[in-house]
């Protein structure tokens, strides 16, 4: 018990931020989960009650409130629409870690967090033992997304219709690079992220074609980590740190911006490592401020820096609807630059299709825990997307182009997925676009 | 908890996935959107069909067990705080389909968990128009509507929810389906029930399917804003525009405090020292739109605004709206705790109850942001505070008490549209009569003679 009123004294850190929500209920209309459902529980309100009450000690079930903190796809929608602007995400992840202290980390999650995670060199050999052996146990679907299924795995993937991990990774397949800027021009750090590197490789090589394109030199340092972010969702915060740990020194070096094509980890990198690396040292804490304001998506640097623009008569014949991702849209507020990217991306014409900021129902590791939750938000954006009559969807963020993937193979649809980039890519004749 | 006998049987009735026993389930059905103690109920349940709904009251009833039925939970007043502990909360948004929307004959038939905003939409697909408009229409639903008789920024054009209210059916305490009203625009059979459980805040029987009127929708509309630098000026500005015989669809006000703290947090460059900012909208026939807008447009500048914009397109009636749009959120942001009221006043009145809000604020030392619908003389003071600072909040509800009673003795109204409940029950008598209580009281008792249904809201029969 003793221990109970120590996570609540823990948790009454949160109290002040906890104390703005004034229960408007309003954040019911935008939040994933609560629209598949329609539980109390699932959404903000619910969430910010249960943490409320377990600091105020009116329930002493922690388990049951982690399990509800749990049901959340982290991406911030209900933030995005709250009148009182609650840090919602800001207290989720914080209560997760706190709660996931006291209840012990999974030794699964704690093995990847804080062993494999942080070690770019074993992550990388442990993808590529598993590449070549995934030939094995994953059966090709034929559909346009390219995915896969894995009936022999099922107790791990489920029926989900992946896309089998790249035969090599990124960093393999380019080495590291450290290109001199050119005269008067720029030079980019290309943090490629987990995803980028070992699965959407194709769409990773796409980005560094474009700004080879635009005549911008490219560092790709060896031994980058992960941004953590599947750790501090995890509660495990002091996994992250290991991360960021791991990447700044590497990430030292003479650029003038660091763009990735993941908005999860661009949001991670230029909110979440400073405010983590308060709890590290005064090094750490410039290391991450310096990055963190040089940190950028790819179509923002795309459009904002080198200001690709779309030419007024885009009119083209390949029908392309545009997905919000949360963390681009919602977190980073970026919705016009990959939609410029598009119309200036022949023959892409733009159609929006009905709720293009609702959530995938991706939420990265909440896919894998949370399954048929997923494929239930899936089918919403899923259904919006095929209502539009696009043949291509695109969508600016790697975690969304998996979930969209599958829900659209799940359903035998022919629309095929694409990162904004691959179809400038294609528009600039340097590959990766749809097979249309 | 309640017993596993009433939980299995609820199981049977509803399957498990709409049976909601756990602690943690329970406590998030403890509260809604007022600033008011949550108690947690005993158990929650989710029929899915109007006859599961049915044997749910039934067998509350049978079992002599409080209900309480829930919306979306946004009302202001405490309408979906279990009484007491032992009280079963009904879910309706279980109940959520949208039954029939009749082009021909004006009408809509819908579920009570239908959501306000998403029903206005499938109605405005049919080139239809459904008004009332609630500030928390994107999540709110029509049964609570209903049952608040929830107003809007249209009301003064378009009335509130029970000008829409052409009929419903519902469950009475024991479970018997009751129906009133029709799909046709007259219906005089029998008592007008309909009416009656319009406003009732789930004290007289639980909303199974209501029939809604439709409106053609106008063809054009066209926004302004006015700044006066003194609120008397903006008051004859509303009876201006309203004795030319211009019914603007709204018409809107927010005070220094709000203008002030709206400018801080948007830098939209907003008029820091107007006293009020008025904005209104005409909407209709294009031609009469055109000629309203003047008329308003001469009754601002000859009633002392000073300035007036008008919105020349869709982007610029965007932005105009902005400020108002931003009122509550800005607001909400100031401090914890945001106490929303809605004391209403004859429209004349509206410079000495804000002369009065203002005054009291400075009275108890508590903030006070005011924003609202000026055409309706429902105004909006929205006390900011922290209810964790006990002496504060006793300030603010003092401050709350003496609001009443000015807004009473201006032949006010304690709430124009967010309801008693719990919250406002102990200032019924002072703006009706005793009698009202009783005959309320009596009521109830007879149609629910075992007590259960919501007991102790609006007038209270435990
Ligand atoms: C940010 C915000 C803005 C708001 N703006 C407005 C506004 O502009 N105008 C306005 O009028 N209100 C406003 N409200 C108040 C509130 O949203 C309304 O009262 C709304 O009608 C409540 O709907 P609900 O579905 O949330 O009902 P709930 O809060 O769930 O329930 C409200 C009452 O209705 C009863 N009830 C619900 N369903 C049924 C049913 N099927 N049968 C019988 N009784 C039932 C409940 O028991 C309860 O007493 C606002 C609230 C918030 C938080
Ligand atoms: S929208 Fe914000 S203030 Fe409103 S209930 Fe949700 S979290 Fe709380
Ligand atoms: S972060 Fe997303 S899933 Fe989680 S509560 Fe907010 S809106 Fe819902």
């Amino acid at each position: 018990m003793s221990d109970l009123h120590t996570l609540a004294q823990r948790l009454m850190a949160l109290d002040d931020r906890l104390a703005a929500c004034m229960r408007c209920g309003l954040c019911q209309s935008v939040c994933p989960m609560f629209g598949a459902t329609m539980k109390e529980a699932d959404v903000a309100r619910g969430k910010l009650a249960l943490v409320n009450n377990l600091a105020h000690e009116l329930i002493c079930d922690p388990q049951a409130v982690a399990g509800k903190l749990d049901r959340c796809l982290l991406c911030g929608s209900c933030e995005a629409a709250c009148p009182s602007g609650v840090k919602i995400t800001e207290i989720f992840f914080e209560a997760r870690e706190v709660v996931n202290a006291y209840l012990g980390l999974h030794p699964l999650k704690k093995m990847i967090f804080r062993f494999l995670l942080p070690r770019p060199e074993l992550f990388n050999l442990s993808v590529r033992v598993g590449a070549p052996l995934q030939r094995l146990v994953l059966r090709r679907n034929h559909d346009v997304q390219e995915t896969s299924c894995a009936p022999m795995l099922s107790f791990m993937l489920g029926k989900r219709h992946v896309r089998p991990l790249a035969a090599r990774p990124l960093s393999a397949l380019t080495g590291p690079l450290d290109e001199p800027r050119p005269e008067g021009g720029l030079k980019v750090a290309f943090y490629p992220g987990c995803m980028g590197d070992k699965l959407y490789v194709d769409m990773a090589q796409a980005c560094l074609a474009v700004l080879r394109h635009h005549k911008v030199a490219v560092f790709l340092p060896e031994g980058l980590a992960c941004c953590g972010m599947p750790a501090l969702a995890s509660g495990d915060a002091e996994g992250m740190l290991r991360q960021i740990s791991v990447n700044l020194p590497v990430l030292r070096g003479d650029f003038d911006y660091l763009v990735t094509p993941c908005p999860t980890c661009t949001k991670t990198i230029a909110s979440l490592w400073p405010r983590y690396a308060q709890r590290l040292g005064t090094l750490e804490r410039e290391a991450t401020a310096r990055l963190a304001e040089k940190t950028l998506d790819i179509t923002a640097f795309l459009v904002d820096v080198l200001k690709v623009e779309a030419p007024s008569d885009g009119e083209g014949s390949l029908a392309v609807t545009y997905h919000d991702s949360c963390h681009l849209s919602k977190g980073l507020g970026i919705r016009s630059q990959p939609r410029t990217l598009i119309k200036a991306s022949r023959p892409c014409r733009l159609v929006e299709m009905n709720e293009a900021d609702r959530c995938c129902g991706c939420g990265g590791s909440f896919n894998l825990s949370h399954y048929d939750l997923s494929r239930r938000i899936g089918q919403r954006k899923r259904d919006n997307i095929v209502e539009s009559g696009a043949a291509v969807v695109a969508a600016a963020c790697p975690a969304c182009m998996m979930q969209l993937e599958d829900v659209l193979s799940q359903n035998h649809d022919a629309v095929s997925v694409r990162h904004p980039v691959q179809l400038y890519a294609q528009h600039l004749g340097l590959g990766g676009g749809p097979a249309a | 908890m309640a017993n596993n006998a009433l939980i299995k049987d609820f199981e049977a009735l509803l399957g498990p996935e709409n049976v909601f026993s756990s602690e943690a389930d329970r406590q998030s059905y403890s509260y809604d959107s007022a600033v008011l103690a949550p108690v947690v109920p005993t158990l929650v349940v989710r029929p899915t069909t109007t006859e599961q709904l049915g044997q749910c009251v039934k067998k509350l009833y049978d079992n002599g067990i409080p209900m309480t039925v829930r919306g979306a939970g946004t009302n202001l007043s405490g309408g979906v705080i279990p009484d007491v502990p032992d009280t079963v909360v009904i879910l309706t948004n279980g109940l959520n389909r949208i039954l029939e929307i009749n082009e021909n004959d004006l009408y809509a038939v819908v579920e009570p968990g239908v959501i306000t905003a998403q029903f206005a939409a499938a109605v405005e697909k049919r080139r239809l128009f459904y008004p009332p408009d609630p500030g928390s229409q994107s999540v709110s639903t029509i049964g609570g509507n209903i049952a608040e008789n929830a107003g809007g920024l249209r009301g003064l054009k378009y009335g509130v929810t029970k000008d829409y209210v052409m009929g419903v059916e519902f469950f009475d305490a024991t479970g018997e389906v009751v129906k009133s009203g029709s799909r046709t625009v007259k219906c005089v059979t029998g008592y007008n029930l309909a009416g009656m459980l319009t406003q009732s805040e789930g004290t007289l029987g639980v909303i199974s399917r209501a029939i809604l009127k439709l409106v053609p929708p106008p063809k054009a509309s066209k926004a302004l804003m006015a700044v006066f630098d003194d609120m008397q000026k903006a008051a004859e500005a509303v009876a201006g525009i309203i004795a030319a015989h211009v019914v603007p669809c709204t018409l809107e006000f927010l005070d220094n405090n709000t203008i002030v703290r709206v400018d801080d947090f948007t830098h939209a460059g907003l008029p820091r020292d107007a006293a009020a900012i008025l904005l209104i909208e005409v909407d209709g026939h294009p031609a009469q739109v055109a000629d309203d807008a003047e008329a308003v447009e001469r009754v601002l500048r000859t009633t002392g605004a000073t300035t007036v914009h008008v919105a020349r397109d869709a982007a610029e009636k965007t932005k105009l709206w902005e400020a108002r749009r931003m009122a509550l959120p800005v607001l909400a942001r100031a401090r914890p705790t945001t106490i929303l009221e809605d004391a209403t006043v004859p429209r004349s009145q509206i410079p000495a109850m804000m002369k009065v809000v203002t005054d009291i604020a400075a009275k108890y030392r508590v903030e006070v942001g005011t924003f609202g619908h000026a055409g309706d003389g429902n105004l909006h003071p929205t006390f900011l505070c922290d209810k964790r600072d006990a002496d504060e909040f006793a300030r603010v509800e003092a401050a709350i008490d003496e609001m009443f009673e000015t807004a009473i003795s201006l032949h006010g109204t304690l709430s124009g549209e967010h309801g008693i409940g719990t919250a406002k029950a102990k200032w019924m008598e002072k703006e009706t009569s005793r009698g009202t209580i009783l005959f309320s009281q009596r009521l109830r008792r007879a149609l629910d003679p075992k007590g259960l249904l919501n007991p102790t809201k609006l007038v209270s029969i435990r």
